[in-house]
């Protein structure tokens, strides 16, 4: 029963990813939602995107699963077109009240058909795609979203403003239209406020030396986005806007809006431009087949993230320029197109002719979003972003207030999918009593019983928008499923996972009786639990469900051929027809999630991890190598906000102690693992076992021992952390040092080690700052590559130039040359824009050595979760599953995943730990209906598969014959395949049905 | 006239190679379209039959690949179906089937290129075998016997 005073809901503000994934974490862990968007439907920025960095997944692909999974949950309640008007009260109990806009659409009758559209008489901006095409005054977002019903904009409507027209209402077959739809005024209750109001895209209109508002040639990275997509103005082909002429060669000026103190007033580096520049022009060089000759004109490449290094590195190798100047104007030439004046490294001036230049704008918060702010008495800093500390990176001023996304400050997606998962968890932290309280229970229909029947197939073929569609005969594809044994309905789909289709999905399977559903699409491996749930929905049981992948291992890769891929999907939907037809219902299994975490690592993110347990009421076990906690932290002095880091973490170990949810034990490592997601039994190397429903990997990371740079060799030469405790010991020499030289990159973006270890270009700005704050005639030097002061954290590199701190570039292939002579020690370094050698003698040569992973090959071993091929835990997908394993159960935290500063390992062990509590909050849990069976007749009682089972879960019983535990099968199908009898059978994957698969295949 | 396009059967395992297609789907790699896949939860799963079945049915090739030994989703499923590969390739000749047609690797999710590589390969080597007429031949004699 809840306390009376603390409410079980929660208000997440804005419907993009980052509210996305902050609803479903907080509904999946015993909430109530209340999603409030102030536009006709969620998706956010991401819906506007054709592809995301670095994997180039297909951004409507990987978002869809989630606006549908969001638009059906239960316990999210989706409050779209509208605005936030008060929220009083505290945290445990906030009173909001909200005006929901008219939408003029009656959302239970609208089906969505878009009847109403076609004699709608206005064309108004459609700003889905950026204004580049137009829309009615009767409307739907885009056409894959959620929810996907109409609207009408009022300010437009001839109806609504004049009285005229009104030819929507006519034409509309479902009378959903209501012209006197009025607003509403609605207050509800929650215990916590999560805000991700996400962000705008600069307007480069002020820039009038740009030329952006008269000279069609040049446009803005997201218009160039939409012509990118599929769904876009020109249908994923890009043109000269000017004459509609393929454009031959293409200009991305970096940082328009960002980094920009004297126009735009945005000092911060928006973090995301780089990579998406680098992600728009390969994709756009790929269209082209190659010939497009493309330039990015950049200051600093900001490539700090995940894989993102190789990604630049994949770009120059593709023959992408990249060219070191920030281009002041921009000149129209008379025949389309401009000229841009620039100088080079060198110092050479160039002028060059380009089709197009493309403007890659920053990310800047609303003004709407600053109202808001104001209104609900929130910090925030000169650039309208949420203040938060290192500590608490998702927690706002106000007790109760928590956010995530672009309004803590600018960043790319799996950054704001992470502190999405973090908010929820913070969020709920005060309203652990009231779990449960307000949450609904799904009922899913009792499946119809259709073992005996006659199998009826229904088939769907997928376009994928043009994914599919522009290589395989999707028509063709269709007439042929209809030719297909048993198959009962076949037809096309636009987007096969959008939630328009999967409603139709439901009424089809009734309307035609269907009892096999396959969907010819992409791979199951994203997008079969989306299909079967909606198969669960119409009753049917969910594992009467085939997927043959016609995108992924088709239409992406026989592109060039598609009469060969055509007949290839054919194939493939005979092959997934034939499986279908002999597959039977099967059950699934409840069993009992043990409510404990194993925390591996107690460094900063495995200690967060378990007190963010704790405060949503679980236990924990936190198992440390080491005879202390703290990890790599000890070691550091002070954050990059300024914040004493050993007070912290004493502040952190005391919590940690005193925690009546934690069990620490140190000194002690992994030794042997057992089980599965909410039965793990783990036993360390102290030979205490540890039963646990989840396990959190936070093993951390090491720092790099620099092979170069007289480092070992002679006493002045120190890496970062070395400097660091030197700091915090207050150590004489370094108080008396005059001359400080600090080197970037030790280790890091080598060929060897191609990747940013991310936190080094922050750190030592912020320590130069210090050391110069101190003593102001301190001479100090920064040799660098490229400096990568992401987000707000470029304030600190302005300020560190404005105290005098010299910073230097240098190049791979002319690194910084370290002699001694009589202990002495002499730094040669090349200026790149004088041309000279400085010749400097520091007292101090600070190593920003790289990160390196401690390569955990045995732990990983032992769970069976993988690593990257640079040692890091690898994460089930880099986008929008960035603290999970895909092994169940199984999540990740701190460097252990990739190197971070200290508010992102923060909040990355909250997302963890709110990960984590979406399985152990349920008591029993479903596990898969894909297990093995024995057919006891053919058993001889001979053990074989008993011997080969990797998980003891066959026995033999009194009979002598073999038996499977269910709860402990996996499904593997060794049994199966090793029989002499055939006996075992793996359900799913039976003989019969692989067999059938086989003889279609040919 | 026109050059013989061989038909494979490829079984891979859910969790690495079938990934790696996905991935080098998502990279966009093109490869040879003549395979089928059928997807397997393991390659532990694999029945020696099913290979056998491709052939008897005319498969010019088949193709098996799983987890990286030691990266198995399921411990050592990888393991077992080495061991059953490795001698029913041993059996191959016996039967009248060129070593060549069948190809057993490890490739785990985030290989997408190796996949390619491997694609590429596999399919070349088949073609260099020519079309597998044993089984063909075989069946037909059955039917005529059958006729008769």
């Amino acid at each position: 029963m809840a306390s009376k005073n603390i409410v079980g809901a929660v208000l997440v503000a804005g419907g993009g990813v980052a509210g996305m994934q902050a609803a479903l974490d907080l509904a999946n862990a015993g909430y109530y939602v209340y999603m409030v968007e102030k536009s006709l439907a969620i998706g956010g920025r991401m819906a506007q995107l054709d592809k995301t960095f670095p994997t180039n997944d297909c951004s409507m692909c990987i978002i869809s699963p989630k606006l549908v999974e969001v638009g059906r949950h239960i316990n999210v309640e989706l409050l779209t077109l509208t605005d936030i008007l008060s929220i009083e009260g505290e945290e445990g109990d906030f009173t909001v009240t909200v005006r929901k806009n008219p939408r003029y659409i009656d959302m239970s009758k609208c089906i969505a058909c878009g009847e109403c559209t076609k004699k709608c008489p206005k064309k108004l901006n459609n700003e889905y795609n950026e204004s580049l095409d137009t829309r009615k005054a009767i409307y739907v977002q885009y056409a894959q979203a959620v929810p996907l019903k109409y609207g009408i904009d009022a300010k437009e409507c001839l109806f609504i403003t004049k009285g005229k027209c009104g030819t929507c209402k006519k034409l509309c077959p479902a009378d959903a239209i209501n012209y006197e739809d009025k607003a509403e005024e609605v207050t509800f209750h929650v215990g916590s406020v999560v805000l991700a109001p996400g962000f705008t895209p600069f307007k480069p209109t002020e820039f009038d030396t740009l030329r952006y508002t008269d000279v069609k040639d040049v446009i803005t990275a997201l218009e160039f986005e939409r012509y990118l997509g599929a769904t876009g103005p020109t249908m994923g082909h890009v043109i000269r806007p000017s004459d509609h002429k393929d454009p031959k060669k293409l200009a991305f000026l970096q940082c328009v809006g960002s980094r920009e103190v004297n126009r735009a007033s945005n000092g911060y580096c928006s973090s995301v431009c780089c990579m998406y520049a680098i992600k728009e022009a390969l994709i756009a060089k790929e269209h082209s087949g190659g010939a497009l000759d493309v330039s990015i004109f950049y200051m600093d490449i900001r490539t700090f993230g995940k894989d993102f290094e190789k990604y630049y590195e994949k770009a120059k190798a593709a023959g992408i320029k990249f060219v070191r100047s920030r281009i002041h104007s921009i000149q129209p030439e008379s025949g389309g197109g401009v000229k841009l004046n620039y100088v080079t490294d060198g110092g050479a001036s160039t002028v060059e002719l380009f089709d197009v230049a493309v403007l890659s704008h920053g990310l800047v918060i609303t003004p709407e979003t600053k109202e808001l702010a104001k209104k609900l008495s929130l910090a925030t800093d000169c650039y309208n972003f949420a203040q938060t500390s290192t500590f608490a990176p998702v927690a706002l001023s106000r007790p109760g207030f928590y956010a995530c996304g672009a309004f803590t400050g600018p960043k790319d997606i799996p950054s704001s999918v992470m502190e999405a998962s973090a908010a929820a968890a913070a969020a709920t932290s005060k309203l652990t009593p009231a779990r449960g309280s307000l949450t609904k229970v799904v009922k899913v229909p009792t499946p119809v019983d259709v073992s005996g029947d006659p199998p009826r197939v229904g088939v769907f073929i997928c376009h994928c928008g043009i994914n599919i569609a522009s290589v395989v005969d999707v028509a063709k594809v269709v007439e042929f499923a209809k030719t297909l044994p048993f198959v009962e309905y076949a037809s096309n789909t636009m987007f096969a996972c959008s939630q328009d289709s999967q409603e139709k999905l439901v009424a089809l399977i009734k309307e035609y009786g269907l009892n096999r559903i396959v969907v010819s699409a992409c791979s199951p491996r994203t997008h079969e639990p989306l299909f079967q749930e909606t198969l669960a929905a119409a009753g049917l049981n969910k594992y009467l469900y085939e997927m043959a992948n016609i995108r992924n291992h088709d239409s992406w890769v026989h592109a060039g051929h598609p009469e060969e891929a055509t007949r290839k999907a054919m194939d493939m939907t005979e092959m997934a027809v034939a499986k279908a037809v002999l597959l039977s219902p099967l059950k699934e299994n409840v069993i009992d999630v043990d409510p404990t975490a194993l925390v591996i690592g107690g460094g900063v993110a495995g200690l967060n991890a378990a007190l963010t347990l704790s405060s949503q009421g679980f236990k924990s076990v936190i198992v440390e190598k080491d005879s202390k906690v703290g990890g790599n932290a000890n070691r550091i002095h002070s954050t990059t906000k300024g914040e004493s880091v050993a007070d912290y973490l004493s502040d952190l170990k005391t919590k940690v102690q005193n925690d009546p949810n934690i069990e620490l034990v140190l000194s002690s490592q992994v030794d042997k693992v057992d089980g599965y997601v909410g039965n793990f039994t783990t036993t360390l190397t102290t030979g205490q076992a540890v039963k646990h429903g989840v396990t959190i990997i936070a093993t951390g990371a090491k720092e790099h021992k620099p092979t170069e740079y007289l480092y070992g060799e002679n006493r002045r030469v120190v890496t970062q952390l070395e400097l660091d405790e030197l700091l915090k010991a207050d150590d004489q020499n370094v108080a008396k040092a005059e001359t400080f030289v600090f080197v970037q990159c030790v280790g890091s973006r080598e060929p060897e080690r191609l990747y940013c270890s991310k936190v080094c270009c922050a750190h030592t700005a912020h320590v130069a700052v210090e050391l110069k704050k101190n003593k102001p005639q301190a001479r100090i030097f920064v040799l660098y590559r490229d400096i990568r002061t992401y987000a707000q954290k470029e304030d600190l590199y302005k300020q560190a130039r404005d105290l005098g701190v010299i910073f230097i570039r240098y190049d791979l292939d002319s690194k910084p040359q370290f002699s001694e002579d009589n202990k002495k020690l002499t730094v040669k370094v090349k200026d790149p824009v004088s041309g000279h050698h400085l010749i400097i003698q520091p007292d101090y040569a600070v190593l920003a050595a790289a990160i390196v992973s401690g390569r955990e090959n045995e732990l990983a071993m032992k769970y069976k979760v993988p690593l990257d091929e640079d040692g890091w835990f690898f994460e089930a997908h880099q986008k929008l599953r960035p603290v999970d394993f895909a092994t169940d159960g199984m999540f990740m935290a701190g460097l252990a995943h990739y190197p971070k500063p200290m508010d992102e390992v923060v909040a990355q062990a909250q997302a963890a730990a709110a990960r984590a509590v979406t399985v152990l909050t349920q008591p029993k849990m479903t596990v898969g209906g894909i297990v093995a069976e024995i057919n006891q007749a053919r058993c001889s009682g001979c053990g074989v598969c008993k011997a080969v089972c990797p998980y003891s879960a066959i026995d033999l019983d009194d009979k002598g014959k073999a038996v499977v535990n269910e709860a402990m099968c996996k499904g593997c199908g060794n049994c199966a395949s090793s029989c002499r009898s055939d006996a075992p059978s793996l359900r799913g994957f039976t003989n019969a049905g692989l067999f059938a698969q086989i003889a279609t295949a040919l | 006239m026109s050059e013989f396009e061989p038909k494979v059967v490829a079984f891979f395992c859910n969790w690495c190679t079938y990934g790696a297609a996905d991935l080098a789907g998502v990279s966009r790699l093109d490869y040879p379209p003549n395979f089928r896949v059928v997807r397997l939860p393991c390659t532990g799963r694999l029945n020696p039959k099913f290979i056998m079945e491709a052939f008897k049915r005319g498969a010019d090739g088949v193709w098996v690949s799983g987890c990286h030994p030691g990266d198995c989703h399921y411990i050592a499923g990888n393991y077992h179906a080495r061991r059953k590969f490795v001698l029913l390739h041993s059996l191959l000749e016996t039967i009248g089937v060129e070593p060549n047609r069948l190809r057993f690797s490890w490739i785990s999710s985030a290989e997408a290129n190796k996949f390619q590589a491997m694609a590429r390969d596999v399919i070349e080597s088949v073609r260099a075998c020519g079309p597998n007429l044993t089984f063909r031949k075989a069946n037909l004699q059955l039917d005529l016997a059958e006729v008769a």
